[in-house]
C-alpha cells in the first residue's frame, strides 16, 4: 500500500500540493486524472523521491520515503517521468538492461538477460534491440523507456502520461500490459492519463486532482459524471452510460 | 567489427606508435644504438620514455575526463580544459607559488586539485538553472567562465611578475618532460583507471537525474565522484605538462558517434583513442618543423577538428 499523509508541497512560496492524505491499496490499476497544472506530476515525483519532501510523509509498504535506502526502493517502486530525457546513444537493449541495475549493480546475470528479452518482447520491440535510441521514432523510444520500467519489475509502478506518442495499437497493447500487471502479477500501477475514457475503461480506480488537492476518488462508475467534468475540468461534456462503462463525449 | 575487436586492434597500433615515439627527436636514436651505446640508453630512460609515457597518460586520462564531464552535465560540447577546471588548476598552482614558494610538488598538486574541484562545482552550479532546450548555452557559458578564471590567473601572475610560469601551465606541451618531473602523472593514470569501476554509474547519470534516482543510484554522490575524478586528472596535467585542450572534447565525441554512450563498453576506447591521437599529434609536432617543435595542443586542434568534421559529414552509425 502507498500511504500518503498530510502531504503539502510548495515551490517558491506557491502551493502546488495541499495537505493530501491518501491510501493507494496494494495491487490494482489506478488512473490519476486532472487538468493541466493540477499537480499530478509533482505528486508522482514526490512519491518516487525525485524531489525531497517538505511536509507530510509517504510510505511504500514498510519503506518510508526519505528514510529508506535508494536501492531497496528501486526494487520496490519504479517511475516513468513525464518529460522524456534527451535520447542517449544507447542501444535499446542497453537501456532496457539498465532496468536490472537495482538488482545487479552492473553485473548482469543470465537471469537478467532473460528478463530483458522478455521485456523487449512484451513491448514488441525485440527487432529494435540493437538500434540506437537516438535513431528511433518518438513512439518507439517511449516503448523502450517503458520496457526498461518493465524489466525493473517493481511492485509499484508509477507512469506519468505513458501513452504519449503511442499509436492506437501501442496504446491498447500498453493498457493491456498494465492491466495484466495489476491483475495477474499483483502489481500496483498508478498512471497519469488525460483521456478519461481510457481511465474509465481500463483502470479499476480513479483519483481526480485539482489545484493540488484530491477532489474525487473511487471506481470509474462512481467518479465519472457530469459534475466531475464541470467541477474539475471546468467543461460541460456529455457523459453516456454504456455497456463498457461511462463514456465522455469530448 | 565489435567494440572489443576495435579495442585490441587499437591497442596493437598504439604499442607500435609508442615504440616509434621513443626513436623520434632532435638526437637520432635507432634501436641498434640502444644495445651498443650507453649514452643513447640514458637518453631513452631520462627523456624519451618519460615523454612517451606522459603523452599516453595525458591523452587517455583527459579523454576519459571529457567523457565523464559530458555525461555529468549531459552536454557533448564541454570539457574540463575549456570550462574552468583546467583554469582552476592553474589558479591553484599560482596560489601555492605565491603563498608557499617552497611547497613540495605534492602540495602544489593537492591545492591545484582542490581549486580545480571548486571551480568545476562553480560551473555546475551556474549551468544547473539553464534551459535544456538550448544546449549550446552550456559550452558558451563554460568558455566565458573558463576565460574569466584564466584572465584572473594571468592578471595576478602579471602583478607578481610570474608570467613566464603561466605560459608553462596554460599551454601544455611534452618537450619539457624528463625523468623525475612527470611521475605524478601516474596518479592521474590510476584515477583514470579507477573511473572504469563507476562506468555504469556515469552512463546512468547521463540518462538524467530522474532515471538515475529511479534506478536507485545516489545521484549526487556519483556526480561528486565524477567531478573529483576529472578535476584531479586536469590538475595533475596542468601542474606537470600544462593545459591541453581539445582532447577531452573531440575524442569522447568521436567515440560516442561511432560506438555509443555505454561507458562500460566505450570508456576503454575513449582512453585508447585519447592516448593514440595525442601521441600522433605529439610525434607530428616533433617532425613537421624538425628540429623545432610545434606544441601538441596546436597540432591536436587541427587534427582533431579535421577528424571531427569528417565524422559529422559521414553517415552516423552506432554499435
Ligand atoms: N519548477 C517549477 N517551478 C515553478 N512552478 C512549478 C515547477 N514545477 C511545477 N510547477 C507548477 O506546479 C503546478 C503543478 O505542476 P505539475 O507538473 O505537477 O502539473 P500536472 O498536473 O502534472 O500538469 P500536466 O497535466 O500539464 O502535466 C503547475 O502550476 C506548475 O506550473
Ligand atoms: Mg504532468
Amino acid at each position: 500500500m502507498i500511504r500518503i499523509e498530510n502531504l503539502s508541497y510548495a515551490i517558491e512560496g506557491k502551493e502546488i500540493l495541499r495537505d493530501i492524505t491518501l491510501d493507494v491499496p496494494r495491487s490494482g490499476f489506478t488512473a490519476l486524472i486532472g487538468p493541466n497544472g493540477a499537480g499530478k506530476s509533482t505528486f508522482l515525483s514526490l512519491i518516487a523521491r525525485l524531489e525531497p519532501l517538505q511536509t507530510g510523509s509517504i510510505h511504500i509498504d514498510d519503506l518510508q520515503i526519505g528514510q529508506c535506502s535508494d536501492r531497496d526502493l528501486a526494487q520496490r517502486l519504479s517511475i516513468l517521468p513525464q518529460v522524456p530525457d534527451q535520447p542517449p546513444r544507447l542501444a535499446v537493449r542497453e537501456l532496457v538492461g539498465f532496468g536490472r541495475y537495482p538488482y545487479n549493480r552492473g553485473r548482469p546475470t543470465s537471469d537478467d538477460g532473460a528478463k530483458v528479452d522478455h521485456a523487449l518482447s512484451v513491448l514488441g520491440i525485440t527487432d529494435l534491440a540493437q538500434r540506437s535510441l537516438d535513431t528511433l521514432s518518438g513512439g518507439q523510444r517511449q516503448r523502450a523507456q517503458i520496457a526498461m520500467i518493465f524489466a525493473q519489475d517493481a511492485d509499484y509502478v508509477l507512469l506519468d502520461e505513458p501513452l504519449n506518442n503511442l499509436d492506437l495499437a501501442g496504446t491498447r497493447t500498453l493498457l493491456v500490459i498494465l492491466r495484466n500487471l495489476a491483475e495477474q502479477h499483483g502489481k500496483t500501477v498508478v498512471m497519469v492519463v488525460h483521456d478519461i475514457n481510457i481511465a474509465s475503461r481500463y483502470a479499476d480506480r480513479i483519483i481526480a486532482m485539482k489545484e493540488g488537492r484530491i477532489v474525487r476518488q473511487g471506481a470509474p462508475d462512481e467518479v465519472i459524471d457530469k459534475a466531475l467534468l464541470h467541477d474539475v475540468f471546468a467543461t460541460d461534456a456529455m457523459v453516456l452510460s454504456s455497456d463498457f462503462g461511462q463514456v465522455v463525449l469530448v | 567489427m565489435t567494440t572489443r575487436h576495435t579495442f585490441w586492434a587499437g591497442l596493437i597500433g598504439l604499442t607500435l606508435l609508442s615504440f616509434l615515439s621513443l626513436f623520434i627527436g632532435v638526437i637520432d636514436v635507432s634501436p641498434r644504438d640502444l644495445i651498443s651505446d650507453q649514452e643513447t640508453f640514458e637518453l631513452l630512460v631520462i627523456s624519451r620514455f618519460p615523454r612517451t609515457a606522459a603523452t599516453l597518460i595525458c591523452g587517455s586520462t583527459l579523454a576519459i575526463a571529457g567523457a565523464i564531464m559530458q555525461m555529468l552535465v549531459r552536454n557533448r560540447f564541454v570539457e574540463p580544459m575549456t570550462a574552468g577546471t583546467g583554469q582552476g588548476a592553474a589558479l591553484g598552482v599560482l596560489i601555492v607559488t605565491l603563498t608557499m614558494p617552497s611547497a613540495s610538488i605534492f602540495t602544489k598538486m593537492t591545492v591545484a586539485s582542490l581549486v580545480a574541484l571548486a571551480s568545476s562545482l562553480g560551473f555546475l552550479a551556474i549551468i544547473r538553472k539553464m534551459p535544456p532546450t538550448q544546449p549550446l548555452l552550456v559550452p558558451l557559458v563554460g568558455l566565458i567562465y573558463g576565460g574569466l578564471i584564466g584572465a584572473a590567473v594571468t592578471f595576478v601572475a602579471y602583478q607578481a611578475d610570474l608570467l613566464q610560469y603561466i605560459g608553462v601551465w596554460m599551454n601544455g606541451e611534452f618537450s619539457g618532460v624528463l625523468q623525475g618531473r612527470y611521475e605524478l602523472l601516474w596518479i592521474a593514470a590510476g584515477v583514470g583507471a579507477l573511473t572504469y569501476l563507476a562506468a555504469d554509474q556515469f552512463a546512468i547519470v547521463g540518462l538524467g537525474r530522474a532515471t538515475s534516482i529511479n534506478l536507485g543510484l545516489n545521484y549526487s554522490q556519483v556526480v561528486l565522484i565524477g567531478l573529483i575524478a576529472f578535476s584531479v586528472v586536469s590538475a595533475l596535467t596542468v601542474t606537470t605538462v600544462g593545459m591541453i585542450p581539445f582532447v577531452g572534447l573531440v575524442v569522447p565525441n568521436i567515440v560516442s558517434r561511432l560506438a555509443g554512450d555505454n561507458l562500460r563498453r566505450t570508456l576503454p576506447l575513449v582512453a585508447l583513442m585519447g592516448a593514440g591521437l595525442t601521441l600522433i599529434c605529439d610525434i607530428l609536432g616533433r617532425i613537421l618543423r624538425y628540429p623545432f617543435e610545434i606544441p601538441v595542443g596546436t597540432v591536436f586542434g587541427v587534427v582533431g577538428a579535421a577528424l571531427f568534421l569528417w565524422l559529422l559529414y559521414r553517415r552516423p552509425q552506432h554499435g
